[in-house]
């Protein structure tokens, strides 16, 4: 294929950028860079020590030059106690474990080839930041601990502001520092946490959704097919609407 | 019509707001004002309470949530497939374009691509989707400064791509077009040489858009040095689009990014240029907007002339089941850039979507931006931020 042939030439010099920063990473940050993982020649991501979180919004902004903020949030490991993921990694490792579904620790971290998933503890924010001049993109995470807290990156990024509220109020987590941590979407009375994976999704509880009946019927036919394909340009144009019978297409 | 005791009140009421006014000016205090939520500028329910002093801003504090409809819960207790009619919705001018990035992300985790035909056909109707999203703000634009007529221009030449967008898909705003690893169809005979007649009344409406507006004096002396966004603030608050290329920032997804040159859209074959301008202001967001959609039209013209023949979808497994991974996709989308962080633990629903929509980082900026303004600035600045309510509150 021409194509891969250009890819391998062009993604060398992107992954000695990605290696020469994630060295620079690791030089400055030292301990409080706790894991990090790199897909070759597309992304990079790094988990940080929850103390360090705060603190490294400033170095990333003013001596690694990212100077694009894109977003922060906040991600919940816990598995969702209700009616979800049918047949996800996540519902196997916890009915071998525990069965109750309620230990973030049986998703422990991933590391695939398609990228780098999973937390020690059960929240977790990231963030990511983006550098005009080498063009690469870097996502940055930190586990969080019981109390919930961690450092504010509006001092670097004024605009980590509106997402930290809206980490806030959607996920229960609280910016130390930030200037004014108040409801972003929801009334300043509402209850809850509603991104959290045990806040129920009433709608759903009430009426489980309809097309989950098209999924059932299915996997024995599922078996016999791979599980992912392979671009082949060359196909006759008979493959034209595969997959656009599978759940939700028609 | 009225009795008695109703004009009694009345008058109460316009006694009460007139002792208001009053005290303000003695006493020179602090007014709140509510900007919306039902305020023409606002593009659907954004509510600005800005706090004044005489004719100037001292705080705004938009509010909102008045159109949160949760679609980042809701993306969890769906398929990748439903994913996408949800998705439709954010930003609802260009609504293919936000298929893009989500569908892409998708992919990347399947390691699933889509065979060229369909890169192509995705380009077009993303560049399609921009222009019928910017089109619609060219004369919006105009008529938040008072010029009526732009609007309607804008409105009736919008057609002519709305309904290009729906001869393909069958939908005018809501496509819900693209697929994992493809397109749900092709293309409908005679549609290339239709969209090119149609892309000819889009350069005439440019070119209307231009006598009408630019250079008028009314529209100058009211953008020109307004709501200046210096580059690096534009930046640290995430704005993006034409917002920041307003500003001099020579950035754009579509040719500084891999997935818009050739791993998803087909922006590296064709002959094209990011547009920015230097001053920042108003007058040049709206200025940087008017020569994209020139530019749109000079694109899709291109691709369509060198569509390549061949499949329009991969081979994708009849269920669509996402590996255990994560990844990120942005594109360079009508309002700025948009992306999302696909998280997926191998089951049929993504565990986590955390969507990155332009607006929402674009409209952050307005508490730092709208303080010093005058009152009827406060709109030229919001109407050329443009932001769909949609895109802010997801």
């Amino acid at each position: 294929m021409p194509s891969a042939d250009a890819e391998a030439t062009e993604e060398t010099p992107v992954d000695q950028a990605r290696d020469s920063l994630l060295d620079a990473l690791s030089a400055e940050l030292g301990d409080a860079l706790v894991a990090s993982h790199r897909v070759p020649g597309r992304d990079l991501w790094i988990r940080l020590d929850t103390a360090a979180w705060g603190d490294a919004a400033d170095y990333l902004r003013n001596r690694q030059r990212f100077r694009f903020f894109e977003w922060l949030s906040a991600i919940d490991w816990l598995p969702s106690p209700f009616g979800r993921s049918h047949g996800a990694v996540v519902d196997e490792v916890d009915t071998d474990d525990t069965g109750d579904g309620d230990d973030a620790e049986a998703a422990g971290p991933v590391t695939g080839a398609n990228g780098f998933t999973g937390g020690d503890t059960r929240f977790q924010v990231f963030a990511r930041v983006y550098s005009l001049t080498t063009g690469i993109g870097l996502t940055v995470k930190a586990d969080l601990g019981d109390d919930l807290t961690v450092g504010t990156w509006t001092g670097s990024y004024p605009g980590a502001d509106w997402h930290e509220r809206e980490a806030n109020e959607m996920f229960g987590i609280t910016f130390a520092g930030h200037p004014g941590l108040r409801n972003l979407y929801l009334p300043t009375d509402f209850e809850g946490h509603p991104m959290r994976k045990d806040y129920p999704l009433m709608a759903r509880l009430v009426k489980p959704w309809p097309g989950i009946v098209d999924v059932e019927p299915m996997p024995e036919a599922e078996e016999g097919e791979p599980t992912t394909g392979s671009p082949d340009p060359t196909a006759p144009p008979d493959v034209k609407g595969v997959g656009t019978e599978g759940p939700g297409g028609s | 019509m009225t009795d008695l005791a109703d004009r009694r009140q009345m008058a109460y009421i316009a006694a009460q707001a007139a002792d208001a006014r009053v005290n303000v000016e003695l006493e020179a205090e602090g007014m709140n004002l509510n900007i919306g939520p039902q305020h023409p500028a606002t593009h659907g329910t954004l509510r600005i309470v800005v706090q004044l002093d005489g004719e100037q801003v001292i705080a705004a504090d938009p509010m909102m949530g008045y159109m949160h409809r949760g679609y980042e819960k809701l993306s969890e207790v769906r398929t990748y497939p439903q994913v996408t009619t949800l998705i439709n919705r954010i930003d609802w001018l260009g609504s293919f374009a936000n298929e893009v990035p989500f569908i892409l992300g998708a992919e990347q985790l399947m390691e699933i691509e889509a065979p060229p035909r369909a890169r192509w056909i995705r380009t077009v109707l993303f560049e399609l989707a921009r222009i019928a999203n910017l089109t619609l703000f060219l004369g919006d634009m105009g008529v938040q400064l008072g010029a009526v007529t732009p609007v309607f221009y804008a409105f009736r030449d919008r057609e002519y791509i709305v309904n290009q967008i729906e001869a393909v898909t069958g939908g005018r705003f809501h496509p819900n077009f693209d697929r994992i690893g493809g397109l749900k169809d092709d293309l409908p005979a005679g549609w290339i040489a239709d969209t090119k007649v149609a892309l000819g009344e889009i350069r005439d409406f440019c070119d209307q858009m231009e006598d009408l507006l630019v250079g008028n004096e009314i529209f100058e002396a009211r953008t020109r040095g307004i709501g200046v966004i210096p580059a690096d603030v534009g930046l640290s608050y995430g704005l993006s689009g034409a917002n920041i290329r307003g500003s001099g920032v020579d950035w754009d997804l579509r040719r500084d990014s891999p997935v818009g040159q050739g791993q998803g859209l087909a922006y590296n074959e064709v002959d094209w240029k990011v547009w920015t301008h230097p001053d920042g202001d108003s007058f040049a967001r709206y200025w940087v907007r008017l020569q994209e959609v020139r530019e749109s039209c000079r694109i899709v013209e291109q691709l369509l002339d060198g569509l390549p023949s061949g499949p329009i979808m991969a081979k994708v497994p009849r269920i669509i089941k996402v590996p255990a991974g994560e990844a990120y996709v942005a594109t360079e989308n009508p309002l700025g850039v948009m992306g999302y962080y696909i998280i997926s633990q191998g089951g049929l629903e993504p565990f986590r979507v955390k969507i990155r929509s332009a607006s929402f980082s674009n409209m952050s900026i307005t508490p730092w931006l709208l303080k010093g303004a005058y009152v009827p600035d406060v709109i030229t600045i919001l109407a050329s931020l443009y932001f769909i309510l949609g895109d802010i509150d997801r």
